[in-house]
């Protein structure tokens, strides 16, 4: 696989399906893992990247779910291509800025990457579409233990694996959920949400990662706690809260239906007038409007828009992923231009 | 970028939300540790980064004399402390005396519950380095810091009579400095 090649194509966690993909667009489980032996990323050189690069190399050759993946050595890419992993969530911002003895390896569909001399040696990263951290950790089980065959990771039996962070010592797992809850925004409901969810050691971002802010209502919800607990028991954790904001979005989207339907109907058609027709268009406006759009659709407002189409805009309208397209730079004018333009045809192409 | 109340780095970058509005602060050390007091109430961030640079407390530099240091990768302790990062796996071992009260600060606990690794790699104590030589036996030397790591757990295992008593010790000591 080239990355040329992920141009044309959306991740499989973005085809919209699975157990709440109304209001769930994805879940994600991430471990951290370090050699035992040698410095951690932050204290090496660039001998010591070099060999960590090539022993996770060797490692993954023998391993099935790796035999089709691609590793990347981001030094070998351009700003543009980093840019473009990150914007896919396949890699965090950290990574892409400063690409020297950083490698990243992306499965086929784009259900595994591993980031490679992140913040520890290795990130491993699985992504499902829809409310499933119970296959996603499934599958991410199964990797580590293949992995942890072959490489020497770093672990006490009392304070579990080993991380260049204390905050992800134990597990070293975060388990995290993407939820769309336009409802509880309007309702002004969302602080409260965010609140609880604070006050029970679960943290909120936005939907490009952390550091990010909450934009088209999207709120990614993930456990902070990764020692003292089971991974299973971390997961059905989040899985209880989450089950509990579905169900607060699910009321408020009923309450806005009955009490407020022609409000609602009115911000939902305009946003989906101005994506069809709109000829220059910033990225913040676009995730607005593709959130409305998006609850259109849950709702049954919206009916000839497919709900892996709206999720694939949102990932195509970034910028790195609008020059890769292009197949050039293009300045602010140019992107919010093109932009509009990749919305028209994927929404009246779909009409 | 530089902090929003003096003119030092912003190493601390906090997002509140208020009603809905969205509050950002990008603070130095100093004006964090400021600004420390009243967060406490808000969120567990504040006992967090307490952990990691003692916030609030205000350690005095006497620590340097007795630093701790990992002998595999030459990070001390106040660096671990500056930066909230270990340089290496060892660096566990070599601070393991802070590390359980730290962990549990972070995570309301300090037993692992989770996954083994399909194999156990040894990941040598630093004492059990060299089993055959003697070690010396040097005497404790009580340190301001070496205190608090006492005091803290004092205090976690409620025992607050021990705690007072070297509360008390530490007055003396910083009294004496």
């Amino acid at each position: 696989m080239e990355l040329n090649d992920l141009t044309h194509q959306t991740g499989e966690w973005l085809r919209g399906t699975g157990p709440f993909a109304h209001i769930v667009l994805s879940s994600r489980i991430r471990l951290a893992r370090n050699f035992a032996n040698g410095p951690f990323t932050n204290r090496s050189q660039k001998k010591d990247l070099e060999e960590v690069l090539s022993a996770v190399d060797i490692a993954i050759q023998g391993i099935d779910f790796f035999k089709a993946a691609t590793f990347f050595r981001l030094n070998e890419l351009d700003n543009i291509d980093r840019q473009f992993l990150v914007e896919r969530h396949l890699m965090s911002h950290d990574h892409a800025a400063s690409p020297q003895g950083k490698g990243l390896i992306v499965s086929p569909e784009e259900v595994l990457s591993v980031m490679v001399n992140e913040e520890d040696h290795l990130r491993i990263q699985v992504m499902q579409s829809g409310f499933n951290l119970d296959g996603t950790w499934e599958i991410i089980n199964s990797i580590d233990n293949s992995l942890s065959e072959k490489l020497p990771f770093a672990f006490l039996p009392e304070w579990g694996f080993l991380t260049a962070c204390p905050t992800n010592t134990g597990t070293a797992m975060r388990g995290s959920v993407m939820l769309h809850l336009p409802a509880l925004v309007m309702t002004r409901q969302i602080n409260k949400v965010l609140m609880a969810i604070s006050k029970l050691s679960f943290a909120s971002r936005g939907f490009y990662g952390e550091g990010t802010q909450a934009v088209g209502n999207f709120y990614q919800i993930s456990n902070q706690v990764s020692l003292g607990h089971s991974e299973l028991d971390i997961i059905q954790n989040i899985n209880g809260l989450i089950r509990q904001i579905v169900e607060q979005e699910e009321q408020a989207r009923q309450a806005l239906l009955v009490q407020n339907r022609p409000v609602l109907e009115d911000k939902i058609c305009r946003a989906w007038g101005t994506l069809r027709n709109a000829r220059i268009i910033s990225s913040q406006e676009t995730i607005e409007l593709l959130s409305m759009v998006r609850l259109g659709v849950d709702v049954g407002i919206i009916r000839e828009l497919a709900p892996k189409t709206m999720n694939e805009l949102f990932i195509m309208i970034q910028p790195a992923h609008l020059q890769k397209i292009e197949g050039k730079k293009l300045n602010t004018l140019e992107r919010d231009t093109k932009r509009a333009q990749v919305i028209r045809e994927k929404l009246n192409g779909e009409a | 970028m530089k902090c929003d109340k003096c003119a030092k780095k912003a190493t601390v970058h906090l997002t509140e939300i208020i009603d809905g509005k969205v509050i950002e602060m990008h603070l130095c050390e100093d004006c964090a540790r400021e600004q420390g007091q009243g967060m406490e109430q808000q969120f567990g961030l504040a006992d967090l980064l307490a952990g990691l640079t003692d916030f609030g407390k205000h350690v005095p530099e006497v620590a340097s004399k007795t630093a701790m240091q990992c002998p595999s990768c030459g990070l001390t302790y106040e660096d671990f402390r500056k930066f909230g990062r270990f340089g290496c796996a060892q660096c566990y071992l070599a601070f393991k005396p802070h590390l359980k009260v730290l962990l549990k600060k972070i995570h309301g606990s300090s037993n692992h519950l989770g996954k083994k690794p399909a194999n156990q790699v040894m990941i040598q104590p630093v004492a059990e380095a060299a089993p055959d030589q003697p070690q010396p036996v040097v005497p404790e030397v009580e340190t301001v810091e070496t205190l608090r790591v006492k005091l803290q757990e004092a205090i976690e295992r409620e025992d607050f009579e021990s705690a007072a008593r070297i509360r008390d010790h530490i007055h003396e000591l910083e009294k004496r400095n």
